[in-house]
C-alpha cells in the first residue's frame, strides 16, 4: 500500500505574521499520477507547493518522500530528492540557448574546462525529443513564446530526472491549441511515472487532465476527491462554501448621480471596449481572474498606463488623464494592487506617506505647513487606527495590515470623489480586513463612488452594489447584488462553458 | 525630537567619530588644535563641504553626479575669463549660471532621455575638464583684481569666509530638505519612484531640480576656489568627485537613495578635511595619505551597512 504514495504530506502548517497559511493540510500523491489542487487565490494553494519545493518551511507536520521521512531544507535540496516546481515566471536566461538553459551549471566539459557543444546539444535533444518536442536544442530561448518557454522548463525538471513535478497555475498564459500541447506532454510525463501537482482555480482544465483533485479554502483542507466523483457543482461548493455575512457589514444606499463614466476604453493586448457607469455612494465591483485585465482597466483610467482610446466623463465633463497627478487633480485616488512597490515609500515616516499625495494643498511658497500635517495625520491615522509607536515611525516597520491603512489613509487626505481599490485586502488579517470593509461602508455615506477590484469573491458579492465580471480583457456579464451568487460569477469568470 | 532619537541616529554615530579623531589628532599633535590650523581646514575643505550639499540630494534620489569636481574647474575658468571681463559682480553671476546651467544638462539628459547617472556624468565630467582646458589652451588664466581674495582670505569676525559660506549653504540645504514640498519628494523619490509618481508628484522636475542644484553648488564652489587660486586653472578639482561622494557616504545617506541627510554629510566632509589635514602635520607621505583615507572610506561604509542589518534584526 506505501508503495502506491510517492509522496504523504500529514498535518502540515504554516504561518506568515498575522496569517495563517496551511493549517493541517494533509496530501498525497500516487506515482504516475496527476494530482490537482483548487481553491480561490489565498486558500494555500501556492503556499503548499512553496514547501515542498524547499521555498518555505513548514512549522509543523511530516512530509514522507518515497517511504522516507524528510524535511526539505531549500530549493537545491527539494531538487536533489527529485521535486521540482515550474512556475509562472520562469527561471529561464533569454540569451542563452534551449540547451544551455537545460543543464545551466551542469554542462558537459572538455577537459574540465571547455563546454562541450556537440555532446551539449546532443543531450538536450535527446530530452526534446523524448517529450515530443520540435525545436532545435541552439534556439535562444529569448525567441520562444511562453508555452515553448513552459516546455524547456519541464524538459529541464526531466532532466533532472524528477519524480515530482510541481505546476502552479500551469495553463494562465497559454493559448488553446498550446495547452492542448501541454495536456499531452503531461500524459506523457504520466506514462513514464512521473507525478504531477496540478495547480489551478480553473476547473475545466482540473476536469480534464487530473486523477484526483484536492480542494483548500483559507488554509485549511476541505477534501480529495476522485476526477469520477467531481463534478464543477461538487468542486465550486467545496471551493466557495463559506457563510460570512456578519463579517460584512454593508449597508444598501440610495445611490446618488454618475461621477464616472468610462466609454469605449481600449488598450491594444489589455482591454477592449470597455464601458461603464459609477455612481456615487456605490460600490461597483470589478470580477475577474488573473489575467483579465481588471487591474489594467483601472490604471488606465488613474493615467498610469493610460489606453489607446475611449473616453472618460467625470461628473459628466469629458477629461484627459494622462497621468497621476492629473487623475488626482480630478479627486481620485488609487489604492494600488502592490503595496510595497507602488503603495508606499518605506523608508519614509507614516507622516510622510499620508501627507505625501496632498502636499500640494498644504503648502506655503513650498513650505510644508507642518500644523496642517500633522492634524491631518493625526485625524486619518487615528481614524484608521493606524497601530504605529509613533507617526513618525517608519513605514518598512508597520505590519502589512497598518501598511494598507496608511497606503489608505493617503488617499483618504486628498478627499477623493473617486476612489479606486485594487486587492486591497491582499494579504491582510481578518481583523484588518474587516476594519477596510467597514470604512468602505462609511466612505460610501459620505457620497464617494468606489470601485473594487478583488481577486476574492465573496468579498467582491458582499461588498459591491453592482458587480461587472470581466474574462480576457472585455467585460463579461454585469449583475446587482441582488442577482449575484459565486457559481454565477465563476461561470462568467470562466471560459462560459461550464454548465451551471 | 527627543534625546533617544538623536542619540539613535546615524548623524550622532558619525559625529563621535569625528569628535574621538579630533581628540586623538590633538594628542598626537599639538599643532591640530589651533585657530590657525582650525581654519585653515575650513578654507581648505569648504570646497567639498558646499558641493556635498548637492550630491546629497542627488544620491537621496537614488542618482550620482561624477562631474562635480570638472564642473568646479570649468567654472574656476570662466570665473576668471568673465571676471577680467565683466568685473567681479557680473563675472560671478555668469559663472554660476554655468555651473547651474551644467548641471540643468546634466539632470535633463538623465532624465529625458533615461540614461543612468553615472554613464552622463562620466561623459560631463569629461566634457567639463575638456572644455576647461579648450578655453585656456592649458594654460592659467592669471591677472585678476585682488578684491576677489576676499572670499577665501577674508574674514568676517574670526570666521573665515569660506566657512560662512559652508554655514549658508547648508543652512539652506537643511531647510529645504527637511522643510518643503521639494525636499520631501527628493526624499520619497529616492525611497520608491513609483510610488512617488503614483502620489501625483512630477519626479522628472525633482530629478532635473537635484542635478541643477548640485550644478550651482558647484558653480558657487568653483568661485571659491577662483578666489583661493587667484586664477583660473583648468586642472584644478582633479579627484574632488571623490572626495564629495565619501563625504556624503560617510555621512550615513544611501547610495541607494531615499535615507540620508546634508547634516551628515557635513559632518562626513569635515572627517575627510580632518583627517587629510592630520596626516599632514603628523608628516605621513601624501602617498601613504591616499591609502588612509581610502581604507576610511571603506570602514565607514561598512560600519553604516552593519549598523543598518543591525538594527533591522532588533526590530
Amino acid at each position: 500500500m506505501d508503495n502506491e504514495y510517492i509522496l504523504k504530506m500529514a498535518g502540515i502548517s504554516k504561518a506568515f505574521p498575522g496569517v495563517k497559511a496551511l493549517n493541517k493540510v494533509d496530501f498525497n500523491l500516487k506515482k504516475g499520477e496527476v494530482h490537482a489542487v483548487v481553491g480561490e487565490n489565498g486558500a494555500g494553494k501556492s503556499t503548499l507547493s512553496k514547501i515542498l519545493t524547499g521555498a518555505y518551511k513548514k512549522d509543523e507536520g511530516s512530509i514522507i518522500l518515497d517511504g522516507k521521512e524528510v524535511e526539505l531544507l531549500d530549493p537545491k535540496h527539494s531538487l536533489n530528492l527529485g521535486i521540482s516546481g515550474i512556475y509562472q515566471e520562469f527561471n529561464l536566461i533569454p540569451n542563452l540557448s534551449i540547451a544551455e538553459n537545460i543543464f545551466l551549471g551542469r554542462e558537459p566539459r572538455t577537459r574540465s574546462v571547455f563546454v562541450n557543444f556537440p555532446e551539449l546539444y546532443q543531450n538536450a535533444e535527446y530530452f526534446l525529443k523524448k517529450i515530443g518536442i520540435k525545436k532545435k536544442p541552439q534556439t535562444l530561448v529569448g525567441k520562444l513564446n511562453v508555452a515553448e518557454q513552459q516546455m524547456v522548463e519541464i524538459v529541464k525538471s526531466l532532466s533532472l530526472s524528477s519524480k515530482i513535478l510541481i505546476m502552479d497555475e500551469p495553463t494562465s498564459a497559454l493559448t488553446e491549441s498550446e495547452k492542448n500541447t501541454l495536456f499531452e506532454i503531461i500524459r506523457n510525463l504520466k506514462k513514464r511515472g512521473v507525478s504531477i501537482i496540478f495547480i489551478s482555480h480553473i476547473i475545466d482544465e482540473v476536469l480534464e487532465i487530473a486523477d484526483r483533485v484536492t480542494v483548500l479554502r483559507d488554509g485549511g483542507y476541505i477534501g480529495t476527491l476522485n476526477i469520477s466523483e467531481a463534478t464543477p457543482d461538487k468542486i465550486v461548493k467545496m471551493m466557495v462554501g463559506r457563510e460570512l455575512k456578519n463579517f460584512y457589514p454593508k449597508e444598501k444606499l440610495k445611490r446618488g448621480e454618475i461621477v464616472l463614466e468610462v466609454k469605449h476604453l481600449t488598450k491594444r493586448d489589455k482591454y477592449e471596449d470597455i464601458s461603464f457607469q459609477l455612481y456615487s455612494g456605490e460600490v461597483l465591483g470589478f470580477a475577474g481572474l488573473v489575467g483579465s485585465s481588471r487591474s489594467e482597466v483601472m490604471r488606465g483610467i488613474f493615467g498610469i498606463e493610460p489606453p489607446d482610446s475611449g473616453e472618460i466623463y467625470i461628473r459628466g465633463k469629458r477629461v484627459e488623464i494622462s497621468s497621476p497627478s492629473e487623475a488626482i487633480r480630478l479627486k481620485m485616488g488609487f489604492v494600488p494592487e502592490d503595496r510595497r512597490g507602488e503603495g508606499l515609500i518605506l523608508t519614509r515616516s507614516v507622516k510622510d506617506n499620508i501627507t505625501i499625495a496632498y502636499l500640494p494643498w498644504i503648502n506655503s511658497y513650498g513650505f510644508v505647513k507642518q500644523k496642517d500635517e500633522e492634524k491631518i495625520t493625526a485625524n486619518y491615522g487615528d481614524d484608521l487606527k493606524i497601530r504605529a509607536t509613533s507617526y513618525r515611525q517608519m513605514v518598512r516597520d508597520l505590519s502589512g495590515g497598518n501598511q494598507q491603512k496608511v497606503v489608505l489613509a493617503k488617499w483618504l487626505a486628498t478627499k477623493p470623489k473617486i476612489l479606486i481599490l485594487d486587492d486591497p485586502t491582499r494579504g491582510i488579517d481578518v481583523g484588518t480586513k474587516s476594519e477596510i470593509y467597514s470604512l468602505i461602508n462609511n466612505l460610501i455615506k459620505e457620497g464617494i463612488g468606489i470601485i473594487l477590484i478583488s481577486s476574492e469573491l465573496s468579498e467582491i458579492i458582499n461588498i459591491s452594489d453592482r458587480i461587472i465580471v470581466m474574462r480576457e480583457g472585455i467585460t463579461a456579464a454585469e449583475f446587482s447584488k441582488e442577482e449575484a451568487n459565486q457559481e454565477l460569477i465563476m461561470h462568467y469568470c470562466f471560459s462560459g462553458e461550464m454548465e451551471v | 525630537m527627543d534625546l533617544k532619537s538623536i542619540f539613535r541616529s546615524t548623524e550622532f554615530g558619525i559625529f563621535i567619530a569625528f569628535i574621538v579623531l579630533c581628540a586623538l589628532l590633538s594628542l598626537a599633535t599639538p599643532k591640530f588644535l589651533t585657530v590657525y590650523n582650525i581654519s585653515t581646514v575650513m578654507r581648505q575643505f569648504s570646497f567639498i563641504a558646499v558641493m556635498s550639499v548637492g550630491m546629497t540630494m542627488v544620491i537621496l534620489t537614488g542618482g550620482i553626479d561624477l562631474s562635480v569636481g570638472c564642473v568646479l574647474a570649468l567654472v574656476n575658468v570662466l570665473a576668471a575669463l568673465f571676471i577680467k571681463k565683466f568685473g567681479v559682480g557680473g563675472g560671478i553671476i555668469l559663472a554660476l549660471l554655468s555651473g547651474t546651467f551644467v548641471g540643468f544638462l546634466n539632470g535633463l539628459i538623465i532624465d529625458r532621455l533615461e540614461l543612468p547617472p553615472f554613464i552622463v556624468t562620466l561623459g560631463m565630467m569629461n566634457v567639463a575638464r575638456g572644455l576647461a582646458l579648450v578655453i585656456t589652451k592649458g594654460w592659467p588664466i592669471t591677472g585678476l583684481p585682488s578684491s576677489i581674495t576676499f572670499l577665501s582670505e577674508g574674514s568676517i569676525g574670526s570666521i573665515p569666509v569660506p566657512g560662512i559660506i559652508v554655514a549658508v549653504v547648508y543652512i539652506f540645504g537643511y531647510i529645504f530638505l527637511s522643510r518643503t514640498v521639494w525636499g520631501r519628494y527628493i526624499y520619497a523619490a529616492g525611497g520608491n519612484e513609483k510610488a512617488t509618481w503614483l502620489s501625483g508628484v512630477n519626479i522628472h522636475i525633482i530629478k532635473i531640480m537635484v542635478y541643477t542644484i548640485t550644478g550651482f553648488l558647484c558653480g558657487v564652489a568653483g568661485i571659491m576656489m577662483t578666489s583661493r587660486l587667484s586664477q583660473g586653472t583648468p586642472t584644478t578639482g582633479t579627484g574632488y568627485e571623490l572626495s564629495v561622494i565619501a563625504a556624503v557616504v560617510i555621512g550615513g545617506t544611501d547610495l541607494f537613495g531615499g535615507i540620508g541627510s546634508v547634516l551628515g554629510s557635513l559632518i562626513g566632509a569635515a572627517i575627510i578635511g580632518v583627517l587629510q589635514n592630520g596626516l599632514v602635520l603628523l608628516g605621513v607621505s601624501a602617498f601613504w595619505q591616499k591609502v588612509i583615507i581610502g581604507l576610511v572610506i571603506i570602514i565607514a561604509v561598512a560600519g553604516g551597512s552593519i549598523r543598518r542589518k543591525l538594527s533591522r534584526r532588533t526590530e
